[in-house]
């Protein structure tokens, strides 16, 4: 069993009001298993440091499978790691060098406070989403399970819009920490979809002005969000997104 | 219900707004181009032609310039007011900086720099209209015959001040920053605008590149051309 050690530098803060610092972990970062995933180093690294009586570093996981969205921290200047269409929980120490540097931080926007160490709050996210990522549900009886007729592949392209996953990543790689791959992707759901026929300008109008009230940047196209999403949502979902909003504000009504 | 004036105060609408001044711009640019192409011919009769031309527009070129002031001005605005909002959407950087994941990422400087090469261009614009808009004409000797009537030099000034590498460099340097700005803008004026799918993605953004690369070397050879002396080699 092969074991890596590495030189580890890790973002370190205390509380959203606390300025933070990088802290060099190097000493506790020695002898990692090389089938470790990234997040398991930070476990190991973690026991470590509560053996030394110090603090273990936050940081947000949940099904370390890829799925959940919950993890997410910039490694060495990339969201999620190097990697493409991973998470950083599916990114494992095998893919970096023996001895190699890495530096672990926060995603960075100022939508998305520090809580603590990596722990971001992505809560404006949520915000985004209930402004008006929803479709209006009929009730009485079921309607009949052919009544929406849909072809594969515009339900498949709404089901990899639909594959995201929240983490932030998009948000955390773009230049002007905009949030509009996040955004298209919610709306491009729902705009192909007939389902999303009833609210759709609402919803683009509404959601385009929570995402710019929360203090996003704007898109300036430069793609580094696909780049960086774990689900390779395409940058096909901001045009789609432009298009509704674009549809929204030239409708007579 | 989504009023217009909400929509194109939005960060989307505010692209919208650039794109379709930018797309505008690259017009104008195609005219200044096409009309600057004659600056590679050794004698000056058919560009001073068409400045006396221009010039003989008389109170509509004063509007029409005005107008083309008020786009560049107009897009330099809306661009500097998104600049601003976008500063404060990250106010701490990555530790040792961002690296690009790659894939059909434009991360680099073209892309991500449009406000430093915009900036550039707008402060070169200032300087390039005193330098020959406002520059030397008729009365400090710069006159030539235009089909037997009296017009402004303008292809002899051009032609000696970019005799001078101090002129002429500068002005080769900061075309490199015009095919930068081509180069993300041409593709970005379309996405801002939606006009985009994975099918076209490609084509038009090595479009992109053929564009960047007309202009800012259609442009930058005006200065070497003289610099060089190539009309005096060719003789």
């Amino acid at each position: 069993m092969a074991t890596k050690s590495f030189v580890l530098k890790v973002w370190r803060q205390d509380g959203p009001d606390s300025p933070g610092t990088v802290e060099d972990l190097t000493e506790y970062a020695k002898d990692v298993n090389e089938h470790a995933s990234f997040l398991e180093m930070l476990d190991l690294i973690n026991e470590r440091l509560m053996a030394d009586g110090k603090r273990p570093i936050e940081f947000d996981s949940d099904c370390r499978e890829g799925i959940c969205g919950q993890c997410g921290c910039v490694v060495n200047g990339q969201a999620h790691g190097s990697q493409r269409g991973t998470t950083v929980c599916q990114l494992h120490m095998r893919s970096f060098e023996d001895g190699q540097t890495i530096v672990v931080e926060p995603f960075r926007a100022t939508a998305f406070p520090v809580i603590k160490d990596l722990v971001v709050d992505r809560s404006a996210f949520d915000k985004i989403q209930q402004a008006g990522g929803y479709v209006s549900v009929p009730t009485g009886p079921k309607p009949d399970a052919n009544s929406f007729k849909i072809g594969k592949e515009v339900s498949d392209r709404a089901f990899d819009a639909a594959a995201c996953i929240g983490c932030g990543a998009c948000v955390a790689a773009c230049p002007n920490a905009s949030a509009s791959l996040f955004t298209g992707a919610k709306i491009t759901q729902f705009a192909l979809m007939p389902q999303g026929a009833p609210e759709r300008k609402r919803r683009v109008s509404r959601m385009v002005e929570t995402m710019d009230d929360l203090g996003f940047g704007h898109c300036s196209n430069i793609g580094e969000c696909e780049a960086a999403c774990p689900k390779e949502i395409s940058l096909e979902s901001i045009a789609i997104m432009k298009r509704e909003y674009l549809k929204a504000m030239l409708a007579g009504s | 219900m989504l009023p217009l004036k909400k929509a194109l105060t939005s960060s989307l609408g505010k692209k919208y707004l650039m794109a379709a001044s930018g797309i505008a711009l690259v017009g104008f640019l195609v005219t200044h181009l096409a009309a600057n192409l004659l600056l590679y011919l050794p004698e000056g009769e058919l560009y001073n032609g068409y400045a006396k031309a221009l010039h003989d527009w008389g109170p509509l070129l004063i509007v029409a310039e005005l107008g083309l002031g008020g786009l560049f001005l107009f897009h330099a605005a809306v661009a500097t007011g998104l600049h601003m909002k976008t500063a404060a959407a990250r106010q701490k950087g990555y530790l040792e900086g961002q690296r690009s994941k790659g894939g059909n990422s434009r991360f680099g400087f073209p892309a991500n720099k449009m406000i430093w090469s915009g900036g550039i261009l707008f402060a070169f614009l200032v300087l390039h209209i005193i330098h020959f808009r406002f520059g030397p004409g008729i009365a400090e000797g710069y006159e030539a015959m235009v089909n037997g009537e009296s017009a402004r030099d303008l292809h002899r000034l051009v032609a000696e001040e970019f005799r001078k590498a101090h002129i002429a460099l500068p002005y080769a340097a900061v075309m490199l920053f015009l095919g930068a700005h081509l180069r993300h803008g041409f593709w970005s004026w379309l996405q801002s605008l939606g006009a985009m799918a994975p099918k076209y993605d490609k084509i038009i953004y090595s479009l992109g590149l053929l564009v960047a690369l007309a202009f800012a070397l259609g442009f930058l050879g005006i200065p070497f051309w003289y610099l060089l002396d190539v009309p005096g080699m060719l003789k």
